[in-house]
């Protein structure tokens, strides 16, 4: 196995005084796909968003494709790596086609409409009916379609997640994530979802990390966790997902 | 900076010619004694080859005589009694001579500033009552007052009830004391008296008004009120760049007297005749200016005096405002051009100012907060806080205007750039935008509508506050208003103030269009 793509080693974040992150150590091989679970206030965000800088932690090492994230100008890095909110973010005031194509239109690619076209395309939004609508006049499910397809635009090996689905319907769920999954074999991407879904968590994560209080309580496979939870708090989550009855 | 700026960009627009011999400034304060006076001041000077700007209705006092000291005007009319108590701070004099010498002395020797000769006229002050009162309460003498004082409601200019020689000297040297007293501006005055609403009134003993609505003055048993000669008051360039100026003006002295003047006052305060007209006819019968004739003034119907040019009583509203189409259409975009400069100005401050505050939140409401401040001043106060600083006219108007624009457009473009769809703003950080590209691509653009509001409301403030600029003479629509209250003509205020309404609404209507363009079009 080669070197882990992205990697957290102790890291450490403090709000106010409250640890967000604990010491938090996670490394993530290339084309896999983490899923990040527990209860509000363990650290799920926080650690997703030391990948791309948006979080500086205090102390720790943050590594994202063997370097550290300090040497790398966050703008760059940020740029490198596909990013999906829980609420699209979506600009109001630009087309569905301008919002896909920012990423490489901000990096100064002429081939950004293309891109944003192709990427369009990939998430199942046919740009012949979307590319010129706004934001507001898609549905919930359209608008994180798109939130995803801007996140690919540029190609990015990486993507991160932060509750994509959280806020969708069961059904409209389904389908993003049957989308999501396909692309993310596809593609070979490595991805990072935080969920508060543990089902999905085990459907979309080829590992699952479970968090408390700022640090890593167990990460493994679905199987394995099922199997051997490393403390009684993995088994009591699990449990209350109901999810080793099935 | 902004000041330098302001003056330039007010200079370029508003002076012509540079090269012309500098016009003599002649100003009144407001009221319609003043007017008369100034224009015949400023009549004599054209008969004698003067090149004059008209500055009337300036500003109380306070105001005409800062411009007077800083330079900003070379004279005005002036009484001595107001010189020795209102701007001397001295108590009052009893006997003329003395008094006059004693402001003589003293204007010259701090300011430079010269005495005239007096005009020949006294104009003291008045208290006057309805006749029915004064048989009511059997009320001949001040003193007679003192007595009643404690029924009676009285109404007063604001000038009257701060002097030293007004309302607190009659009321230590009679021991007058009214059951209620009530400020009211010099044109509206006679009409609350005569409608009942007041009981007492102060006046000027000239005044055409006494006559009109068979008013009873009360004797002043004890002369206490000082002798308030009317005289030129001179600034100290004009003697020393036109002497010859000096010497016109002085063959007014001792032409007037009590019952010209009062018989003058009535023809353009009752009878509502243009005050050009009344001046130029006085001149003539005092043999200073033939009239029709070569010396007739040219400007005296032109200039920004709408004063001046009052048509006869009897024209309806629609008349008078057909005749003063020109004038008003002058006035309207000269009122526009106000607007226009002190708001674009500020939108360059206010902008700006605002997306820097975002990135520096801590400063940001006390920052704010501090040019709220700005907004409490009352306007007059305001433009009076001006004249030492930056003289009267135009500049200081615009930086007036200028300041009560910032504050609209602050708050809103601060509020809008901080409050921009926060999972816009953050998904824009999180997928690699520069600051700058988020404030240009997300901010700016989500809070335009809420900043081009902040506009629109300057916009509209700006439009109503711009006719207080007539008072420190930078012209617009203000002009007749302020002309109309001191000349009592409801039909010249309103020649003001009706366009000034429909401006406010034009303006108010066409950046609403563009705050929708803005808004459907970003």
């Amino acid at each position: 196995m080669t070197a882990p793509l992205l990697i957290a080693d102790a890291v450490t974040k403090r709000f106010d005084h409250t640890f967000a992150l604990d010491a938090a150590t996670l490394n993530i091989a290339r084309a896999e796909s983490v899923a990040l679970v527990g209860e509000s206030g363990a650290g799920k965000s926080t650690l997703l968003r030391c990948f791309n800088r948006l979080i500086e932690p205090e102390s720790g090492t943050v590594s994202v494709r063997g370097e550290d994230v300090r040497s790398v100008d966050p703008i760059l890095l940020r740029r490198s790596i596909g990013y999906v909110p829980q609420e699209s973010g979506l600009l109001p005031h630009w087309s569905v086609l301008r919002n896909v194509s920012v990423v490489p239109w901000l990096a100064g690619n002429a081939q950004a409409e293309q891109l944003g076209r192709d990427s369009l395309n990939l998430v199942g939004l046919d740009p012949k009916r979307f590319a010129a609508r706004r934001p507001r006049e898609l549905s919930g499910g359209q608008r994180q379609r798109a939130a995803l397809a801007r996140a690919l635009a540029a190609r990015p090996d990486i993507v991160l997640l932060d509750e994509p689905f959280g806020a969708l319907d069961a059904i409209t769920r389904a389908d993003l994530q049957a989308t999501f999954h396909r692309l993310q074999r596809e593609l070979s991407l490595t991805a990072v979802l935080v969920t508060h879904d543990l089902r999905e968590a085990f459907d979309l994560g080829d590992r699952v990390v479970v968090m408390r209080a700022g640090r890593v309580e167990q990460a493994a496979a679905p199987a394995e966790l099922l199997a051997s939870p490393a403390t009684p708090y993995v088994a009591e989550l699990l449990d209350r997902a109901r999810m080793r009855e099935r | 900076m902004t000041r330098r700026y302001l003056a330039v960009l007010a200079l370029s627009l508003f002076l012509t010619g540079g090269s012309a011999p500098r016009p003599i400034v002649v100003a009144s304060k407001p009221f319609g004694e003043s007017y008369l006076l100034a224009e015949m001041f400023a009549q004599l000077l054209e008969a004698r080859g003067f090149p004059v700007e008209r500055r009337l209705g300036l500003g109380a006092t306070e105001l005409a005589f800062q411009a007077l000291r800083t330079g900003a005007i070379d004279l005005y009319p002036e009484y001595t009694g107001t010189g020795l108590t209102a701007i001397l701070h001295e108590p009052p004099r009893p006997d003329p001579r003395e008094a006059f010498n004693r402001v003589a002395t003293e204007f010259a020797s701090r300011w430079g500033i010269r005495w005239l000769p007096p005009l020949g006229f006294e104009n003291t002050y008045a208290i006057a009552v309805r006749r029915e009162t004064a048989d009511r309460y059997r009320l001949r003498t001040l003193s007679d007052l003192a007595r009643a004082g404690g029924e009676l409601t009285a109404g007063l200019t604001p000038d009257f009830i701060g002097r030293p020689d007004g309302l607190p000297g009659i009321g230590r040297a009679y021991g007058i004391a009214f059951k209620a007293v009530r400020a009211l501006g010099p044109a509206v005055k006679y009409q609350a008296l005569a409608a009942g609403k007041v009981d007492v009134i102060d006046g000027y003993a000239t005044d055409g008004f006494i006559a009109r609505y068979d008013l009873i003055v009360l004797q002043d048993d004890r002369r206490f009120f000082p002798p308030y000669q009317a005289a030129a008051l001179v600034g100290p360039r004009l003697p020393r760049e036109a002497p010859a100026a000096v010497l016109a003006l002085e063959e007014l002295s001792g032409r007037l007297s009590e019952s010209t003047m009062r018989q003058l006052n009535r023809r353009v305060e009752v009878d509502n005749e243009p005050v050009a007209a009344v001046a130029s006819d006085a001149l003539a019968e005092l043999g200073l200016v033939v009239q029709g004739g070569a010396g007739k003034p040219a400007s005296a119907t032109e200039e920004r005096t709408s004063a001046g040019r009052t048509p006869a009583n009897r024209e309806s509203l629609g008349t008078y405002f057909l005749t003063q189409a020109p004038t008003l259409a002058r006035l309207t975009v000269r009122h526009l051009l106000l607007v226009a400069v002190s708001l674009a100005a500020a939108v360059l401050v206010a902008l700006p100012l605002g997306l820097l505050l975002e990135r520096t939140r801590q400063a940001a409401e006390t920052t704010i907060r501090a040019v709220g401040v700005l907004q409490t001043i009352p306007g007059i106060a305001l433009l009076a806080f001006m004249i030492p600083l930056l003289g009267i006219g135009v500049v200081p108007a615009l930086v007036a205007l200028f300041l009560y624009s910032l504050y609209p457009i602050l708050r809103n473009t601060y509020t809008g750039v901080r409050n921009a769809d926060p999972d816009a703003v953050n998904a824009a950080v999180a997928i690699g935008m520069r600051p700058v590209q988020v404030l240009r691509h997300v901010r700016l653009p989500l809070a335009a509508p809420v900043i081009m509001a902040g506009i629109r409301t300057a916009a509209v403030i700006n439009v109503g506050t711009a006719t207080l600029a007539a008072f420190i003479g930078a012209g617009g629509l203000g002009d007749p208003i302020v002309a109309g209250l001191s000349l009592s003509d409801s039909r010249m205020i309103l020649s003001g103030a009706i366009p000034a309404a429909l401006l406010a609404l034009a303006v108010d209507g066409a950046l609403g269009v563009v705050e929708w363009a803005v808004k459907t079009n970003r």
